[in-house]
């Protein structure tokens, strides 16, 4: 990650997206050609539930700054129950990484249907927007990842 | 209750209901009492110790314990007993191998908040209805007994049994403890202090895995944190990430598991508050999944292998409390 304390800060999103949903809407929002930030980089998985916490810890350590994982709605799971668990588990531990004080809304769950490609693109435009406010992250990161 | 306790492992040894008794040995001094496993009436006779300072739980060696033949007989306090349970539930433990006596549990002391006041060279520990008489190589300090009870016993949240096939003494009640009065303050202090105060704590870690290795939620035959391309593995390598990631990881992986047995607290050579890091979890899932206490029975579903419909969303956590 580029150091950079100045207003034309740069965040790098990770977005971990679920294979039959919320992949599929970042794609509708391609072929839509619809805008949304390049900051984001896309991660693919099966399904929102394979999202183990230490993945998102991961992100941070290599130098994200703001992590958001999407999955399809709730009763639409290709799984059929995966982002229940999802659910619990992200709520539970961004619980946690606001309790160790690692400051809010570096962390986001948003569900993203294979048809809301416009949804896509302004979930990815707000959030990139608000890590922007938040600026780098420094709580959550590791110096020896840091590419100067 | 030492007597009573060595009475009835020696019968059970020598009616052949048990071949093996895992209980509490003495240590080169008084307090450092350890896990012991005895196989004879005499290993007993010479070894075994039941007092205020004997403090371990001794639960998570039934996973090795129970594998092997015959029956092993096992005294667990109340507190244990959650620990029993939970790891029953998680098949780690082979119930038809055990035999378990429930005793009496604490509050027991824990001999570094003696140490802290300054008197050392301890020789023998006695309770003289609520003052410590200690005798150290320089004569003898008295202190009260509450300041020197251990953090763990502060907090206790049951005297009641919830596992047992026979009683040496009395069953108490679950108690009620405020033991999320820590976590409820942390919980309104702003990020920033919240942040450093965790940073203070939590750089103090030697990554011993101490707690890690104590702790009868933690019974992975490979545990992540022994993976060495995790670079998490040893203090060497450790900077504040890692230092975060080891706690955030542990701590979820025991969430929903954890019966805030306190062991983890106990033995932290650094004396970090891990307690703190569980009672978050399990304030959290008691407001927002519905009261939990791991441990409690063997049958219900624990809440992170569970859900419902219309559980609440992760964005509930960023609009409550401080900020
Ligand atoms: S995390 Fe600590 S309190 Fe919880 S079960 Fe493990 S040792 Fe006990
Ligand atoms: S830290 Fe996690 S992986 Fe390691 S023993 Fe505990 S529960 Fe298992
Ligand atoms: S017991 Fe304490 S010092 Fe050791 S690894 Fe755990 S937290 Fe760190
Ligand atoms: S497959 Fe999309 S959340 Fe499970």
């Amino acid at each position: 990650m580029q150091v950079n304390e100045n207003k034309d800060f740069e965040p790098v999103i990770v977005a971990f997206c679920c294979n039959w949903c919320s992949y599929a809407g970042a794609d509708l929002s391609g072929t839509n050609r619809l805008n949304y930030p390049t900051n984001v980089k896309i991660i693919r998985v099966p399904c929102s539930c394979r999202v183990n916490p230490m993945f998102i810890l991961r992100a941070f350590q290599r130098g994200a700054d703001g992590v958001i994982m999407c999955g399809c709605h709730p009763g639409d799971c290709h799984y059929t129950s995966g982002n229940y668990f999802a659910r619990r588990r992200m709520t539970l531990l961004f619980s946690m990484l606001d309790y160790l004080g690692i400051e809010r809304n570096r962390t986001r769950v948003e569900w993203v249907s294979a048809a809301e490609g416009a949804k896509f693109a302004e979930t990815m435009e707000s959030f990139t927007a608000d890590i922007k406010k938040l600026g780098p992250n420094r709580r959550l990161e590791d110096l020896r990842c840091r590419k100067q | 209750m030492q007597e009573a306790i060595i009475k009835r492992a020696k019968e059970l040894l020598a009616d052949g209901s048990v071949n093996r008794v895992i209980g509490w040995k003495k240590g080169e001094f008084v307090y450092d009492i350890t896990p012991a496993v005895f196989e004879t009436a005499e290993e007993i006779d010479a070894d075994f110790v039941y007092n205020e300072l004997t403090s371990a739980n001794v639960s998570k060696y039934l996973v090795k314990e129970t594998k092997k033949d015959g029956k092993v007989l096992v005294f667990l306090k109340p507190c244990d007993t959650y620990s029993f349970n939970q790891l029953t539930k998680e098949h780690r433990i082979n119930r038809e191998n055990v035999y378990v006596i429930g005793i009496p549990g604490g509050p027991k002391l824990d001999v570094e908040k003696i140490k802290a006041k300054g008197i050392t060279g301890i020789l023998n520990i006695t309770n003289d209805n609520g003052t410590l008489k200690i005798e150290t190589l320089y004569g003898e300090e008295t202190m009260p007994f509450a300041d020197a009870v251990s953090t763990k016993c502060e907090n206790c949240k049951s005297k009641k049994h919830v596992v047992f096939d026979e009683l040496i003494g009395e069953d108490g009640d679950i108690t009620d403890t405020n033991r999320f009065e820590m976590v409820e303050k942390l919980e309104n202090m702003t990020s920033q202090e919240r942040f450093d105060f965790w940073r203070d704590q939590l750089s103090k870690c030697i990554r011993c895995n101490a707690c890690r290795n104590i702790c009868p939620a933690c019974t992975c035959e490979k545990c992540v944190f022994d993976n060495p391309d995790l670079g998490t593995d040893n203090k060497a390598a450790a900077d504040s990430f890692e230092e975060n990631m080891f706690h955030i990881i542990r701590a979820f992986h025991v969430a929903g598991r954890c019966t805030d047995c306190g062991e983890c607290s106990r033995v932290c050579p650094q004396n970090i508050p891990l307690h703190l890091l569980n009672r978050k979890f399990i304030k959290d899932i008691n407001s927002l999944y519905g009261e939990y206490q791991a441990g409690e029975d063997t049958t219900s579903r624990a809440p992170l292998t569970d859900y419902t419909f219309d559980d609440c969303e992760a964005s509930i956590v960023h609009e409550r409390g401080a900020e």
